[in-house]
């Protein structure tokens, strides 16, 4: 349908990719203008806090400081936040968490925005630290907040809530905070404007809700608070709350000069929301025959201090905490709590991987308990279209789980790699030095599906605007504006091929994200190929209609042609074609009439809310993903190599198999690391290794190639067919691992990420996990 | 709390320690002055002589996203200080130039999907360079243990092991002869005539 290729379905390369190999691509963090002042933060070094006094003279006295903003500073609401505003721009009275901004500064040049923070005097009366999770609600707890220690509980219940099969399984299952950990630091541009307002130059996932945020704590009015996308080194949910943005819009605004705010690598640990920790127990009985008859999981994810996305995530939890499988009774039960420990929101996979380490682990022990392979017993439980879901939910669309396991399940496996490459490929790599005969293989299996967009009743909808015109040099351009952040997923290839496929015209530009058009909502939840894909392809397909309405009407096209242009008329490489007749008009010749230009508002179907039973239609679609995953461990040291994985997806139509290709590659390897070593420790509510020499992160030697199988059946209610695809395979990497872990040392590993401390034995060993794992003390 | 690893000295520190001293950066000759001794050369290039083609990910030394060349060995230029590194030539990915195994190396990173957010490219370009110019035909153990310093959290690797293959093949299939540099010289060495003194005079990127 294209000019010279380029549409849907191929291949197509980044735009943005030639200044991104060059290191010409501008980072939030490269933006440098004249003038610029440099804006820091100051943080509580306290878990929780009563501020008796800050003050601030000192540091205001400093040369070369331009403004220091507390609290006292803000003009509007006190508060922020994704859902409800319960986080405090700067703490005022009482500190939350260790981190938690206090003041922020404005100085001539980093050195001396440093020197200002170490000259505010901030008296805090330290208080006791609540960070426990399941501690918080009990009767007698300290009220952390004026809002409560409860962010929410779901009750689902379905079916007979305590029928009961023959066979039953139940454990505890704990899952560590993981970070998104993207590369590039949060960072900010804020500049004041001569009308009064603000323009900010900005990473971030979602302008519009970063706007409304801002202009509600600057006491502006929302045109007065215009946002552009500045270049985003990844974000992976991270970048979904608000951070930096109203604490530099306050500096550029005290200052009367443009102020770029940055983090570093540990401010970025500290300074967004997490993937919730999770304490879950699980419950399984199914027949002899291994049909699953009931599900009971009680789930306790904790939060931290502020509310960010913790209810929406504490409902993707629940409700997919029974897995991709039929069963007709559940009982899931879940809280989310307000502690003194991190913030937890968004993370890629959105409540889903912590459940679905669960619900996998529960599969794998019923199919011991039944004497039957992992893989048998999970064939016999998917869910297929029309079974209704714990939620009471009908699986609408197909959903080829049971395929997907086959599929994953019958791909070869990888040889022994004992003694190969001087040891690189065993446990540890060379510095360990791993005795090969000390060496176990294990191969274990995950199935989860994930909801794709956003849930229970939202409205998530996504404006694009297109405009069709004549270059300067007489080529038809199309030119498209989309507010939708591009931080990496590649949205911005996308949208070119849809235009290119839509309008037939070979050149495509796309505007820079601003808020100067209407949201394109988040760039989350496995949403934009669908929504703002969705906006852009009405937009082009309302653009074709006037175009050709015009063209036909001048022709003198009958009156029925008129009115529906595009059932006899198409544009299709460079030219209006009719439909059974060959070129009638090159689209440079029709657009020297004039542009046409058209906007269009995507929707999704509407779902509904969650009744207090955990009942409704919460979800648009899903989509699912199976791994296979093969270790070595050692089990001397306790070091795992993972070996080899295969992943079967369920894609939908591929727009682009490249973007595809490195969107299920990276999603493979953030589940790898939240499985062996990604895990963000706290003691006492303070994060003790915020830096990437103590988060570790995969490198290109701990993750191996990805055997991916694509199955490729159109969503039915979406542009083109999609589905997302970052979030699934992040959610099944994690227990495809664990479970090989597992099947490799013989042990009931009840936590993640898996230490090597939980393969080996250590004197005096205990923790939240405990040592009661049963069945292996000797590897197999 | 102020926290981490930061540009310059706080309180207690000697701040008046400033040296003024040269870097060749990507052939130009700079002049650095004003920058407080203790500064790593990131924080110079970024902060005191605005080059952002060198990119600051975690200032450790973990991420590799601040891999340049120093006098043609591969650094993270955030564990150097850049008063040691008075004299030196300093190559970003800018002044691997566009020519040769470089340019090789940046077009199938495009061509095999190796770039998502593209943070890591700069510093995953230099380090590629400069991995295959000394070890063209490394194997694949030797890739992924060479690159385990430079960090990629958007592609798992897979696209970017895939390029790397591509240039090995492409460039074995080309001139099974080809020397290390390649042809056109894509990788500047000192002594070479790219970078240095004899560069363009005065001038700033």
């Amino acid at each position: 349908m294209s000019v010279g290729g380029g549409g849907i379905g191929e291949p197509v390369r980044r735009p943005d990719g030639p200044a991104k190999v060059a290191g010409a691509f501008p980072y939030a963090g490269d933006l440098r203008v004249a003038g610029m002042l440099a804006g820091r933060t100051l943080r509580s070094p306290h878990p929780r806090a009563r501020i008796r006094r800050i003050d601030t003279a000192a540091a205001r006295r400093l040369p070369g400081v331009a403004a220091v903003v507390t609290a006292a500073d803000v003009p509007g609401v006190a508060t922020y936040g994704l859902i409800v505003a319960d986080q405090p721009v700067f703490a005022a009275t009482e500190v939350r968490y260790a981190g938690e901004p206090v003041a922020a500064v404005a100085a001539v040049d980093a050195r001396t925005a440093r020197r200002a923070l170490a000259a505010i005097e901030v008296d805090y009366e330290p208080l006791p630290a609540a960070t426990d999770p399941e501690q918080v609600l009990a009767a007698g707890a300290p009220v952390l907040h004026p809002s409560g220690n409860l962010y929410r509980e779901i009750d689902l219940r379905h079916g007979e809530p305590w029928a009961d099969g023959p066979v039953a399984v139940e454990d505890h299952y704990v899952v560590g905070m993981q970070d998104q950990a993207f590369l590039a630091p949060e960072a900010a541009l804020a500049t004041p404007a001569a009308d009064g307002g603000v323009d900010l130059l900005v990473a971030t996932q979602w302008l519009h809700s970063d706007r409304e945020q801002l202009a509600a704590c600057l006491a502006l009015p929302e045109d007065l608070v215009r946002l552009t996308l500045a270049g985003v080194g990844g974000a992976f949910g991270g970048r979904e709350d608000i951070t930096l943005q109203i604490h530099g819009a306050l500096l550029a605004r005290a200052a009367g000069a443009p102020v770029r705010i940055a983090y570093d690598r540990v401010e970025s640990f500290l300074g967004h929301p997490h993937r919730h920790p999770a304490r879950m127990w699980f419950r399984h009985t199914a027949t002899r025959a291994g049909d699953l008859v009931s599900v009971e999981a009680r789930l306790v994810f904790d939060g931290g201090a502020y509310a960010s996305s913790s209810p929406a995530v504490l409902a993707n939890a629940v409700t997919h905490a029974a897995g991709p499988y039929r069963v007709a009774h559940a009982r899931l039960h879940g809280v989310v709590v307000r502690t003194n420990n991190p913030p937890c929101g968004a993370m890629r996979g959105f409540g889903v991987p912590q459940v679905t380490i669960g619900h996998e682990a529960q599969m794998d022990r019923l199919a011991d308990a039944l004497g039957l392979d992992p893989v048998e017993v999970r064939l016999r439980n998917t869910v297929q279209p029309g079974d209704v879901l714990p939620t009471g939910q009908v699986l609408g669309a197909p959903l080829p789980a049971r395929e997907l396991l086959q599929l994953v399940a019958a791909r070869p496996l990888p040889g022994p790699s004992t003694a190969d490459s001087g040891g690189f490929a065993l446990p540890g790599g060379l510095p360990a030095g791993a005795e090969p005969s000390r060496v176990r293989r294990g191969v274990g299996y995950a199935l989860a599906y994930k909801n794709l967009l956003f849930s229970e009743g939202f409205d998530d909808f996504s404006v694009a605007r297109v405009r069709l015109d004549l270059a300067d040099d007489g080529t038809p351009r199309v030119r498209i504006h989309s507010a939708c952040a591009e931080i990496g997923q590649g949205f911005v290839t996308i949208a070119e091929q849809i235009a290119r496929t839509e309008l037939g015209v070979d050149r495509v530009e796309l505007r820079p994200a601003d808020t100067g058009v209407g949201s394109a909502g988040s760039t989350s939840a496995s949403r934009q190929t669908w929504m703002s894909g969705g906006a852009v392809r009405g937009a082009c397909a309302a653009v074709a209609d006037r175009l050709l309405a015009r063209v036909a009407r001048s022709a003198g096209l009958p009156a029925a042609v008129v009115e529906a242009p595009r059932t006899s008329l198409r544009l299709a490489k460079g030219r209006i074609v009719g439909a059974e007749a060959g070129p009638r008009m090159e689209i440079a010749d029709a657009l020297a009439a004039g542009p046409v230009e058209a906007e269009f508002t995507f929707h999704h179907r509407r779902t509904t809310v969650l009744d207090a039973a955990g009942q409704g239609d919460p979800h648009v679609a899903f989509a699912a993903a199976a791994h296979r995953a093969v270790v070595d461990v050692d089990v001397d040291l306790g070091l795992v190599r993972v070996v080899s994985m295969a992943l079967a997806q369920d894609c939908g139509t591929v727009l682009n198999p490249l973007a595809l290709r490195g969107q299920v590659e990276g999603g493979t390897a953030q589940g790898l690391g939240l499985a062996v070593m990604e895990e963000l420790v706290t003691d006492g509510g303070r994060v003790t290794n915020p830096t990437f020499h103590d988060y570790l992160l995969p490198t290109a030697a701990d993750v191996p190639d990805l055997d991916f199988i694509a199955v490729t059946e159109p969503q039915p209610d979406a542009p083109y067919g999609v589905k997302g695809v970052g979030e699934a395979p992040t959610c099944t990497a994690t227990p495809a691992i664990v479970a090989a872990i597992r099947a490799a040392v013989g042990r009931d590993l009840r936590r993640v990420p898996v230490r090597p401390q939980d393969l080996v034995d250590l004197p005096g060993r205990s923790g939240p996990a405990g040592p009661r794992e049963h069945g292996g003390d000797t590897p197999a | 709390m102020t926290t981490g690893p930061g540009p310059g000295p706080v309180d207690g520190e000697a701040a008046a320690e400033e040296e003024t001293y040269r870097l060749y950066v990507d052939g130009f000759p700079r002049t650095v002055s004003g920058a407080w001794v203790g500064d790593s050369l990131l924080t110079v290039l970024r902060d005191v002589l605005g080059v952002t083609t060198v990119k600051d990910g975690c200032e450790q030394g973990r991420c590799g996203a601040c891999s340049v060349l120093l006098d043609g060995r591969l650094a993270a230029a955030c564990t150097v200080l850049a008063a040691d590194a008075d004299g030196a030539r300093v190559l970003t990915v800018a002044g691997l130039g566009t020519v040769g195994l470089a340019r090789a190396v940046r077009a199938m990173f495009l061509a095999e999907g190796a770039v998502q957010c593209g943070f890591c490219t700069p510093g995953f370009v230099v380090a590629v360079t400069d991995l295959l110019t000394r070890r063209p035909d490394a194997g694949e153990d030797e890739l992924r243990e060479a690159l385990a310093g430079n960090l990629c959290r958007c592609t798992g690797y897979g696209r970017i092991l895939a390029a790397i293959r591509a240039v090995q093949r492409d460039r074995a299939l080309a001139d099974p002869d080809d020397g290390v540099v390649g042809s056109g010289g894509g990788l500047a060495r000192p002594g070479e005539g790219v970078v240095g003194s004899d560069g363009p005079a005065g001038a700033g990127p």
